[in-house]
Protein backbone atom coordinates (compact mmCIF):
# COMPACT_ATOMS: atom_id res chain seq x y z
CA UNK A 1 0.00 0.00 0.00
CA UNK A 2 1.35 3.39 -0.88
CA UNK A 3 0.02 6.87 -0.51
CA UNK A 4 -0.31 9.82 -2.79
CA UNK A 5 1.49 12.77 -1.25
CA UNK A 6 0.74 16.36 -2.14
CA UNK A 7 3.95 17.93 -3.42
CA UNK A 8 2.86 21.39 -4.54
CA UNK A 9 0.20 23.22 -6.47
CA UNK A 10 0.36 22.83 -10.23
CA UNK A 11 0.84 26.54 -10.81
CA UNK A 12 3.92 26.56 -8.54
CA UNK A 13 6.01 25.17 -11.39
CA UNK A 14 6.39 26.85 -14.77
CA UNK A 15 6.25 24.82 -17.92
CA UNK A 16 9.65 23.28 -18.74
CA UNK A 17 10.83 23.76 -15.19
CA UNK A 18 11.53 21.85 -12.00
CA UNK A 19 10.98 22.24 -8.28
CA UNK A 20 12.45 20.57 -5.23
CA UNK A 21 10.14 18.68 -2.88
CA UNK A 22 11.30 17.35 0.48
CA UNK A 23 9.26 14.75 2.35
CA UNK A 24 10.09 12.75 5.48
CA UNK A 25 13.82 13.05 5.12
CA UNK A 26 13.82 12.35 1.39
CA UNK A 27 14.19 14.79 -1.45
CA UNK A 28 12.51 14.71 -4.83
CA UNK A 29 12.36 16.76 -7.99
CA UNK A 30 8.99 17.58 -9.56
CA UNK A 31 8.95 18.54 -13.23
CA UNK A 32 6.47 20.22 -15.53
CA UNK A 33 7.22 19.36 -19.14
CA UNK A 34 6.86 21.77 -22.10
CA UNK A 35 3.64 19.94 -23.04
CA UNK A 36 2.25 20.53 -19.55
CA UNK A 37 2.65 17.11 -17.98
CA UNK A 38 4.06 16.50 -14.51
CA UNK A 39 6.79 14.05 -13.52
CA UNK A 40 8.79 13.20 -10.42
CA UNK A 41 12.21 11.69 -9.77
CA UNK A 42 14.60 11.32 -6.88
CA UNK A 43 15.95 14.75 -6.09
CA UNK A 44 19.66 14.05 -6.13
CA UNK A 45 21.95 13.44 -9.09
CA UNK A 46 23.33 9.90 -9.10
CA UNK A 47 26.87 11.22 -9.71
CA UNK A 48 27.58 13.53 -6.77
CA UNK A 49 24.27 13.86 -4.92
CA UNK A 50 23.58 17.41 -6.06
CA UNK A 51 19.99 18.73 -5.97
CA UNK A 52 18.70 18.44 -9.52
CA UNK A 53 16.05 21.09 -8.90
CA UNK A 54 18.81 23.71 -9.24
CA UNK A 55 19.42 22.42 -12.76
CA UNK A 56 18.00 23.32 -16.13
CA UNK A 57 15.06 21.58 -17.82
CA UNK A 58 15.24 21.44 -21.61
CA UNK A 59 12.49 19.39 -23.28
CA UNK A 60 12.60 15.94 -21.64
CA UNK A 61 16.00 16.47 -20.05
CA UNK A 62 17.06 17.63 -16.62
CA UNK A 63 20.69 18.68 -16.46
CA UNK A 64 22.53 18.53 -13.15
CA UNK A 65 23.66 22.03 -12.12
CA UNK A 66 27.10 20.85 -11.07
CA UNK A 67 28.63 18.75 -13.81
CA UNK A 68 25.96 18.76 -16.50
CA UNK A 69 25.05 15.13 -16.04
CA UNK A 70 21.81 14.60 -17.98
CA UNK A 71 18.75 12.47 -17.35
CA UNK A 72 15.46 12.01 -19.12
CA UNK A 73 13.17 12.98 -16.25
CA UNK A 74 10.23 11.11 -17.79
CA UNK A 75 12.05 7.76 -17.71
CA UNK A 76 14.95 8.42 -15.33
CA UNK A 77 17.42 7.31 -17.97
CA UNK A 78 21.01 8.60 -17.54
CA UNK A 79 22.20 10.17 -20.80
CA UNK A 80 25.96 9.70 -20.58
CA UNK A 81 29.15 10.78 -18.77
CA UNK A 82 29.55 11.74 -16.01
CA UNK A 83 26.28 10.05 -15.03
CA UNK A 84 25.83 6.34 -15.58
CA UNK A 85 23.23 5.37 -12.95
CA UNK A 86 19.57 6.02 -13.81
CA UNK A 87 17.29 8.17 -11.66
CA UNK A 88 14.37 6.60 -9.88
CA UNK A 89 11.02 7.96 -11.09
CA UNK A 90 7.66 8.15 -9.30
CA UNK A 91 4.06 8.24 -10.53
CA UNK A 92 2.48 11.69 -10.54
CA UNK A 93 -1.08 12.90 -10.96
CA UNK A 94 -2.76 16.30 -10.79
CA UNK A 95 -6.03 16.66 -8.93
CA UNK A 96 -7.85 19.90 -8.18
CA UNK A 97 -4.79 21.92 -9.07
CA UNK A 98 -2.51 19.93 -6.78
CA UNK A 99 0.44 17.79 -7.86
CA UNK A 100 0.42 14.41 -6.11
CA UNK A 101 3.35 12.00 -6.09
CA UNK A 102 3.11 8.31 -5.25
CA UNK A 103 5.92 7.12 -3.05
CA UNK A 104 6.02 3.34 -3.29
CA UNK A 105 6.87 1.75 0.02
CA UNK B 1 45.55 -6.57 -37.40
CA UNK B 2 45.21 -2.98 -36.29
CA UNK B 3 47.93 -1.60 -34.04
CA UNK B 4 45.21 0.23 -32.18
CA UNK B 5 44.66 3.46 -30.34
CA UNK B 6 47.10 4.62 -27.71
CA UNK B 7 46.42 7.37 -25.20
CA UNK B 8 49.23 8.85 -23.11
CA UNK B 9 47.86 10.42 -19.94
CA UNK B 10 45.54 8.73 -17.45
CA UNK B 11 43.66 11.77 -16.18
CA UNK B 12 40.13 12.96 -16.88
CA UNK B 13 40.85 13.64 -20.54
CA UNK B 14 42.67 10.42 -21.38
CA UNK B 15 40.17 8.24 -19.56
CA UNK B 16 37.19 9.90 -21.22
CA UNK B 17 38.85 9.47 -24.59
CA UNK B 18 39.42 5.75 -24.01
CA UNK B 19 35.77 5.13 -23.17
CA UNK B 20 34.60 7.42 -25.96
CA UNK B 21 36.50 5.30 -28.49
CA UNK B 22 34.35 2.34 -27.45
CA UNK B 23 31.15 4.40 -27.27
CA UNK B 24 31.80 5.36 -30.88
CA UNK B 25 32.08 1.75 -31.97
CA UNK B 26 35.84 1.24 -32.16
CA UNK B 27 36.67 -2.42 -31.54
CA UNK B 28 40.45 -2.51 -31.98
CA UNK B 29 43.00 -2.41 -29.16
CA UNK B 30 42.82 0.60 -26.82
CA UNK B 31 45.68 1.29 -24.42
CA UNK B 32 45.64 4.02 -21.79
CA UNK B 33 49.02 4.89 -20.29
CA UNK B 34 49.02 6.66 -16.91
CA UNK B 35 52.10 8.02 -15.14
CA UNK B 36 50.37 7.57 -11.78
CA UNK B 37 49.76 4.09 -10.46
CA UNK B 38 46.12 4.86 -9.59
CA UNK B 39 43.21 4.16 -11.88
CA UNK B 40 42.08 7.41 -13.53
CA UNK B 41 40.33 9.57 -10.95
CA UNK B 42 38.59 12.94 -10.73
CA UNK B 43 40.88 15.78 -9.65
CA UNK B 44 38.35 18.44 -8.55
CA UNK B 45 37.74 16.83 -5.11
CA UNK B 46 41.46 16.87 -4.28
CA UNK B 47 41.41 20.44 -2.96
CA UNK B 48 37.97 20.03 -1.37
CA UNK B 49 36.41 16.74 -0.19
CA UNK B 50 39.73 14.91 -0.02
CA UNK B 51 41.05 17.58 2.35
CA UNK B 52 37.96 17.87 4.53
CA UNK B 53 36.78 14.26 4.66
CA UNK B 54 36.87 12.99 8.25
CA UNK B 55 37.86 9.51 7.12
CA UNK B 56 40.74 8.53 4.89
CA UNK B 57 39.50 9.72 1.49
CA UNK B 58 39.53 7.37 -1.45
CA UNK B 59 40.24 8.68 -4.93
CA UNK B 60 36.99 8.98 -6.87
CA UNK B 61 37.79 6.86 -9.88
CA UNK B 62 36.31 7.69 -13.27
CA UNK B 63 35.83 3.98 -13.87
CA UNK B 64 36.67 0.88 -11.89
CA UNK B 65 38.70 -2.15 -12.98
CA UNK B 66 35.47 -3.89 -13.91
CA UNK B 67 34.56 -1.21 -16.46
CA UNK B 68 38.03 -1.26 -17.97
CA UNK B 69 37.72 -5.02 -18.33
CA UNK B 70 34.19 -4.88 -19.67
CA UNK B 71 35.16 -2.25 -22.25
CA UNK B 72 38.39 -4.10 -23.06
CA UNK B 73 40.56 -1.05 -22.35
CA UNK B 74 44.09 -1.83 -21.26
CA UNK B 75 45.26 0.53 -18.52
CA UNK B 76 48.99 0.73 -17.89
CA UNK B 77 49.37 2.60 -14.60
CA UNK B 78 52.63 3.87 -13.14
CA UNK B 79 54.09 3.77 -16.62
CA UNK B 80 56.23 6.43 -18.26
CA UNK B 81 56.19 6.92 -22.01
CA UNK B 82 59.51 8.59 -22.77
CA UNK B 83 59.47 8.89 -26.53
CA UNK B 84 57.48 8.72 -29.73
CA UNK B 85 58.97 7.15 -32.86
CA UNK B 86 56.76 8.91 -35.38
CA UNK B 87 58.20 7.08 -38.39
CA UNK B 88 57.52 3.66 -36.91
CA UNK B 89 54.36 4.97 -35.18
CA UNK B 90 55.44 3.56 -31.85
CA UNK B 91 55.50 4.75 -28.25
CA UNK B 92 58.77 4.11 -26.41
CA UNK B 93 58.62 3.21 -22.72
CA UNK B 94 61.24 3.87 -20.06
CA UNK B 95 62.50 0.29 -20.20
CA UNK B 96 62.91 0.42 -23.98
CA UNK B 97 59.76 -1.52 -24.83
CA UNK B 98 57.67 -0.20 -27.68
CA UNK B 99 53.97 -0.08 -28.45
CA UNK B 100 52.62 0.54 -31.93
CA UNK B 101 49.70 2.90 -32.60
CA UNK B 102 47.43 3.76 -35.48
CA UNK B 103 46.42 7.01 -33.81
CA UNK B 104 47.94 8.48 -30.71
CA UNK B 105 46.37 10.89 -28.24
CA UNK B 106 48.53 13.00 -25.96
CA UNK B 107 46.51 13.87 -22.86
CA UNK B 108 49.53 14.58 -20.73
CA UNK B 109 47.93 17.36 -18.72
CA UNK B 110 49.80 20.04 -16.86
CA UNK B 111 52.16 20.20 -13.92
CA UNK B 112 52.29 22.82 -11.18
CA UNK B 113 54.44 25.80 -12.06
CA UNK B 114 57.49 25.44 -9.81
CA UNK B 115 58.60 28.23 -7.50
CA UNK B 116 62.41 28.22 -7.85
CA UNK B 117 62.91 29.58 -4.32
CA UNK B 118 61.14 26.52 -2.94
CA UNK B 119 63.24 23.96 -4.78
CA UNK B 120 65.29 22.91 -1.74
CA UNK B 121 62.47 22.98 0.81
CA UNK B 122 61.00 19.79 2.26
CA UNK B 123 58.08 21.77 3.68
CA UNK B 124 56.98 23.41 0.46
CA UNK B 125 54.67 21.31 -1.62
CA UNK B 126 52.31 21.41 -4.60
CA UNK B 127 48.84 20.03 -5.19
CA UNK B 128 48.14 18.17 -8.40
CA UNK B 129 47.78 14.46 -7.70
CA UNK B 130 45.87 12.31 -5.25
CA UNK B 131 49.17 11.44 -3.55
CA UNK B 132 49.98 15.17 -3.23
CA UNK B 133 46.55 15.68 -1.67
CA UNK B 134 47.01 12.88 0.87
CA UNK B 135 50.40 14.28 1.89
CA UNK B 136 48.94 17.76 2.43
CA UNK B 137 45.87 16.40 4.19
CA UNK B 138 48.06 14.55 6.69
CA UNK B 139 49.58 17.87 7.74
CA UNK B 140 46.36 19.89 8.01
CA UNK B 141 45.61 19.14 11.65
CA UNK B 142 43.98 21.75 13.84
CA UNK B 143 46.36 24.52 14.80
CA UNK B 144 48.81 23.84 11.96
CA UNK B 145 50.09 27.01 10.32
CA UNK B 146 49.75 26.85 6.56
CA UNK B 147 51.07 29.39 4.10
CA UNK B 148 49.62 29.25 0.61
CA UNK B 149 51.62 30.96 -2.09
CA UNK B 150 49.26 32.20 -4.81
CA UNK B 151 45.67 33.42 -4.61
CA UNK B 152 44.35 31.33 -7.49
CA UNK B 153 41.73 28.59 -7.45
CA UNK B 154 43.89 25.79 -6.10
CA UNK B 155 45.24 27.98 -3.33
CA UNK B 156 41.87 29.43 -2.34
CA UNK B 157 40.02 26.12 -2.39
CA UNK B 158 42.77 24.66 -0.29
CA UNK B 159 42.60 27.66 2.07
CA UNK B 160 38.88 27.03 2.58
CA UNK B 161 39.45 23.33 3.21
CA UNK B 162 42.35 24.01 5.59
CA UNK B 163 40.18 26.39 7.63
CA UNK B 164 37.51 23.73 7.84
CA UNK B 165 40.19 21.44 9.30
CA UNK B 166 41.12 24.11 11.84
CA UNK B 167 44.47 25.15 10.39
CA UNK B 168 45.64 28.77 10.50
CA UNK B 169 45.92 29.97 6.91
CA UNK B 170 47.83 32.82 5.28
CA UNK B 171 47.60 33.38 1.53
CA UNK B 172 50.40 35.33 -0.15
CA UNK B 173 49.43 36.97 -3.42
CA UNK B 174 51.84 38.96 -5.57
CA UNK B 175 49.05 40.94 -7.26
CA UNK B 176 46.76 43.60 -5.81
CA UNK B 177 43.84 41.15 -5.63
CA UNK B 178 43.09 37.44 -5.81
CA UNK B 179 42.00 35.63 -8.99
CA UNK B 180 43.50 38.18 -11.34
CA UNK B 181 43.37 35.71 -14.17
CA UNK B 182 39.85 35.08 -15.40
CA UNK B 183 37.61 36.39 -12.61
CA UNK B 184 36.19 39.89 -12.43
CA UNK B 185 36.99 42.12 -9.50
CA UNK B 186 33.43 42.18 -8.13
CA UNK B 187 33.38 38.42 -7.75
CA UNK B 188 36.93 38.19 -6.45
CA UNK B 189 35.92 40.69 -3.75
CA UNK B 190 33.05 38.44 -2.59
CA UNK B 191 35.41 35.50 -2.31
CA UNK B 192 38.10 37.51 -0.52
CA UNK B 193 35.54 38.78 2.00
CA UNK B 194 34.28 35.24 2.64
CA UNK B 195 37.83 34.08 3.36
CA UNK B 196 38.36 37.05 5.68
CA UNK B 197 35.22 36.10 7.63
CA UNK B 198 36.63 32.59 8.07
CA UNK B 199 39.88 33.97 9.42
CA UNK B 200 42.08 33.44 6.37
CA UNK B 201 44.68 36.18 6.13
CA UNK B 202 45.13 37.20 2.49
CA UNK B 203 48.10 39.46 1.90
CA UNK B 204 48.47 41.31 -1.37
CA UNK B 205 51.44 42.66 -3.28
CA UNK B 206 53.74 40.20 -1.55
CA UNK B 207 57.10 39.16 -2.98
CA UNK B 208 59.04 36.35 -1.35
CA UNK B 209 62.79 36.93 -1.01
CA UNK B 210 63.88 33.64 0.54
CA UNK B 211 62.54 30.32 1.78
CA UNK B 212 64.45 28.46 4.49
CA UNK B 213 63.59 25.16 6.13
CA UNK B 214 63.59 24.68 9.87
CA UNK B 215 63.36 21.26 11.53
CA UNK B 216 59.60 21.20 11.60
CA UNK B 217 58.59 23.85 9.12
CA UNK B 218 59.56 26.64 6.84
CA UNK B 219 60.46 30.32 7.19
CA UNK B 220 59.48 32.67 4.39
CA UNK B 221 61.37 35.90 4.22
CA UNK B 222 59.34 38.57 2.43
CA UNK B 223 60.84 41.27 0.24
CA UNK B 224 60.61 43.84 3.07
CA UNK B 225 62.55 41.59 5.44
CA UNK B 226 59.57 40.32 7.42
CA UNK B 227 59.75 36.63 8.33
CA UNK B 228 56.74 34.31 8.26
CA UNK B 229 56.88 30.91 9.92
CA UNK B 230 54.71 28.01 8.84
CA UNK B 231 54.49 24.28 9.32
CA UNK B 232 53.71 23.80 5.68
CA UNK B 233 53.70 25.91 2.54
CA UNK B 234 51.66 24.97 -0.50
CA UNK B 235 52.61 26.60 -3.78
CA UNK B 236 49.73 27.31 -6.15
CA UNK B 237 51.08 29.69 -8.76
CA UNK B 238 49.61 28.15 -11.86
CA UNK B 239 50.37 25.19 -14.07
CA UNK B 240 52.46 24.59 -17.14
CA UNK B 241 51.51 22.18 -19.90
CA UNK B 242 53.29 18.83 -19.98
CA UNK B 243 54.78 19.08 -23.45
CA UNK B 244 58.15 17.33 -23.06
CA UNK B 245 57.09 14.19 -24.90
CA UNK B 246 55.60 16.21 -27.76
CA UNK B 247 58.62 18.47 -28.02
CA UNK B 248 61.05 15.55 -28.04
CA UNK B 249 59.02 14.08 -30.91
CA UNK B 250 59.32 17.32 -32.87
CA UNK B 251 55.65 18.30 -32.63
CA UNK B 252 54.91 22.02 -32.68
CA UNK B 253 54.37 23.55 -29.26
CA UNK B 254 53.88 27.06 -27.87
CA UNK B 255 52.44 27.21 -24.36
CA UNK B 256 50.95 23.82 -25.07
CA UNK B 257 50.94 21.28 -27.85
CA UNK B 258 49.59 23.10 -30.89
CA UNK B 259 46.49 21.51 -32.40
CA UNK B 260 43.97 22.46 -35.08
CA UNK B 261 40.21 22.62 -34.63
CA UNK B 262 40.11 18.81 -34.81
CA UNK B 263 42.65 18.58 -31.96
CA UNK B 264 45.21 17.23 -34.39
CA UNK B 265 48.86 18.11 -33.81
CA UNK B 266 51.36 18.92 -36.55
CA UNK B 267 51.49 15.13 -37.08
CA UNK B 268 48.05 14.10 -38.40
CA UNK B 269 48.23 10.72 -36.63
CA UNK B 270 48.80 12.36 -33.26
CA UNK B 271 46.12 14.26 -31.37
CA UNK B 272 46.36 16.28 -28.18
CA UNK B 273 43.59 17.29 -25.78
CA UNK B 274 42.95 18.75 -22.35
CA UNK B 275 45.30 20.86 -20.24
CA UNK B 276 48.31 20.09 -22.43
CA UNK B 277 47.02 21.50 -25.72
CA UNK B 278 46.68 24.98 -27.18
CA UNK B 279 43.72 25.04 -29.56
CA UNK B 280 41.80 27.55 -31.68
CA UNK B 281 38.61 28.72 -29.98
CA UNK B 282 36.04 29.02 -32.74
CA UNK B 283 33.65 31.30 -30.86
CA UNK B 284 36.36 33.86 -30.29
CA UNK B 285 37.67 34.24 -33.83
CA UNK B 286 39.85 31.17 -33.62
CA UNK B 287 42.23 32.70 -31.12
CA UNK B 288 44.47 30.11 -29.57
CA UNK B 289 43.93 29.28 -25.93
CA UNK B 290 44.86 26.61 -23.45
CA UNK B 291 42.33 25.72 -20.77
CA UNK B 292 42.93 24.00 -17.47
CA UNK B 293 39.45 22.88 -16.61
CA UNK B 294 37.64 19.66 -15.83
CA UNK B 295 34.90 20.04 -18.41
CA UNK B 296 37.32 21.01 -21.15
CA UNK B 297 39.36 17.89 -20.41
CA UNK B 298 36.24 15.80 -20.65
CA UNK B 299 34.87 17.41 -23.81
CA UNK B 300 38.17 17.45 -25.64
CA UNK B 301 38.92 13.85 -24.66
CA UNK B 302 35.59 12.80 -26.13
CA UNK B 303 36.05 14.92 -29.25
CA UNK B 304 39.62 13.72 -29.82
CA UNK B 305 38.41 10.12 -29.67
CA UNK B 306 35.78 10.80 -32.32
CA UNK B 307 38.30 12.52 -34.54
CA UNK B 308 40.84 9.72 -34.09
CA UNK B 309 38.12 7.57 -35.65
CA UNK B 310 37.92 9.93 -38.61
CA UNK B 311 34.78 11.88 -37.79
CA UNK B 312 36.58 15.22 -38.21
CA UNK B 313 34.31 17.33 -36.04
CA UNK B 314 35.67 20.76 -35.15
CA UNK B 315 35.88 21.86 -31.55
CA UNK B 316 33.18 24.36 -30.69
CA UNK B 317 32.62 24.67 -26.98
CA UNK B 318 32.28 27.55 -24.57
CA UNK B 319 35.05 27.56 -21.95
CA UNK B 320 33.52 26.88 -18.55
CA UNK B 321 34.79 26.27 -15.06
CA UNK B 322 33.62 26.37 -11.50
CA UNK B 323 35.11 26.70 -8.04
CA UNK B 324 33.58 25.85 -4.67
CA UNK B 325 34.81 27.59 -1.53
CA UNK B 326 32.91 27.23 1.75
CA UNK B 327 29.23 27.36 0.76
CA UNK B 328 29.96 29.58 -2.23
CA UNK B 329 29.84 28.37 -5.79
CA UNK B 330 31.49 30.37 -8.56
CA UNK B 331 31.15 29.76 -12.28
CA UNK B 332 32.65 31.43 -15.31
CA UNK B 333 31.56 30.76 -18.89
CA UNK B 334 33.28 32.25 -21.91
CA UNK B 335 36.18 34.67 -22.09
CA UNK B 336 35.54 38.08 -20.58
CA UNK B 337 38.62 39.89 -21.87
CA UNK B 338 36.91 40.96 -25.10
CA UNK B 339 34.05 42.58 -23.22
CA UNK B 340 33.40 46.30 -23.14
CA UNK B 341 30.26 46.36 -21.00
CA UNK B 342 29.17 44.46 -17.90
CA UNK B 343 25.56 43.95 -16.82
CA UNK B 344 24.77 42.74 -13.31
CA UNK B 345 21.81 40.50 -12.53
CA UNK B 346 21.01 39.94 -8.85
CA UNK B 347 19.38 36.55 -8.26
CA UNK B 348 18.98 36.92 -4.51
CA UNK B 349 20.69 38.88 -1.74
CA UNK B 350 23.85 36.79 -2.03
CA UNK B 351 23.87 35.57 -5.62
CA UNK B 352 24.60 37.54 -8.76
CA UNK B 353 25.75 37.05 -12.34
CA UNK B 354 27.80 39.45 -14.42
CA UNK B 355 27.14 39.40 -18.14
CA UNK B 356 30.06 40.56 -20.21
CA UNK B 357 29.08 42.04 -23.58
CA UNK B 358 31.35 42.90 -26.49
CA UNK B 359 31.12 46.26 -28.24
CA UNK B 360 28.80 44.77 -30.90
CA UNK B 361 26.39 43.54 -28.19
CA UNK B 362 27.43 39.89 -28.30
CA UNK B 363 27.44 38.09 -24.97
CA UNK B 364 31.04 36.84 -24.70
CA UNK B 365 31.16 35.74 -21.07
CA UNK B 366 29.22 35.42 -17.86
CA UNK B 367 30.50 34.97 -14.35
CA UNK B 368 28.51 34.41 -11.23
CA UNK B 369 28.70 33.62 -7.57
CA UNK B 370 26.19 32.52 -4.96
CA UNK B 371 25.41 29.96 -2.32
CA UNK B 372 25.53 26.35 -3.45
CA UNK B 373 24.21 25.98 -6.97
CA UNK B 374 21.98 29.06 -6.86
CA UNK B 375 23.52 30.54 -10.02
CA UNK B 376 23.81 27.27 -11.93
CA UNK B 377 20.65 27.40 -13.99
CA UNK B 378 21.07 30.95 -15.20
CA UNK B 379 24.75 30.33 -15.85
CA UNK B 380 23.85 27.34 -18.02
CA UNK B 381 21.45 29.50 -20.01
CA UNK B 382 24.10 32.20 -20.26
CA UNK B 383 26.48 29.63 -21.66
CA UNK B 384 23.90 28.68 -24.30
CA UNK B 385 23.49 32.35 -25.23
CA UNK B 386 27.27 32.65 -25.55
CA UNK B 387 27.41 29.54 -27.72
CA UNK B 388 24.90 31.13 -30.09
CA UNK B 389 26.81 34.41 -30.23
CA UNK B 390 23.54 35.98 -29.10
CA UNK B 391 23.09 39.69 -28.50
CA UNK B 392 20.60 39.61 -25.61
CA UNK B 393 18.76 42.72 -24.52
CA UNK B 394 20.85 44.24 -21.69
CA UNK B 395 17.71 45.36 -19.83
CA UNK B 396 16.46 41.76 -19.83
CA UNK B 397 19.77 40.47 -18.55
CA UNK B 398 19.67 42.93 -15.67
CA UNK B 399 16.10 42.08 -14.65
CA UNK B 400 15.86 38.91 -12.55
CA UNK B 401 12.16 38.53 -13.34
CA UNK B 402 12.91 38.28 -17.06
CA UNK B 403 13.65 34.61 -17.65
CA UNK B 404 16.89 33.97 -19.48
CA UNK B 405 15.13 31.16 -21.29
CA UNK B 406 12.94 33.76 -22.96
CA UNK B 407 16.06 35.59 -24.18
CA UNK B 408 17.34 32.32 -25.58
CA UNK B 409 14.19 31.92 -27.63
CA UNK B 410 14.41 35.51 -28.93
Amino acid sequence: MSDWIEACTADAIDEEDVMRFDHEGRTFAIYRSPDDEFFATDGLCTHEHIHLADGLVMDDIIECPKHNGRFNYKTGQAKGAPVCVNLKTYPVKVEAGKVLIQLAS
Amino acid sequence: MAAGMVIVGGGECGARAAFALRENGYDGPVTLIGAEKHLPYERPPLSKDVMTSPEHPLARTIAGNDRFAEQDIRFLGGTAAIGIDRKAKEIIFAGGDRLAYDKLLLATGAVPRPLPLAAQSRHCTYLRSYDDALAIRARLQSGARIVIVGGGFIGLELAASARQRGAAVTVLETQARILMRGVSEEIAAVIAERHRQEGVLIRYGIAIAAITDRDTGVTMTLAGGEKLEADLAVIGIGAIPATALAEAAGLETANGILVNAYLQTSDPDIFAAGDCCAFPLALYGGRRVRLEAWRNAQEQGTLAARNMLGLLEPHRAVPWFWSDQYELGLQVAGLADEASQTIRRDLDESAFILFHLAADGRLVAASGIGRGNSIARDMRLAEMLIARSACPDPAGLAAPDVKLKSLLAA
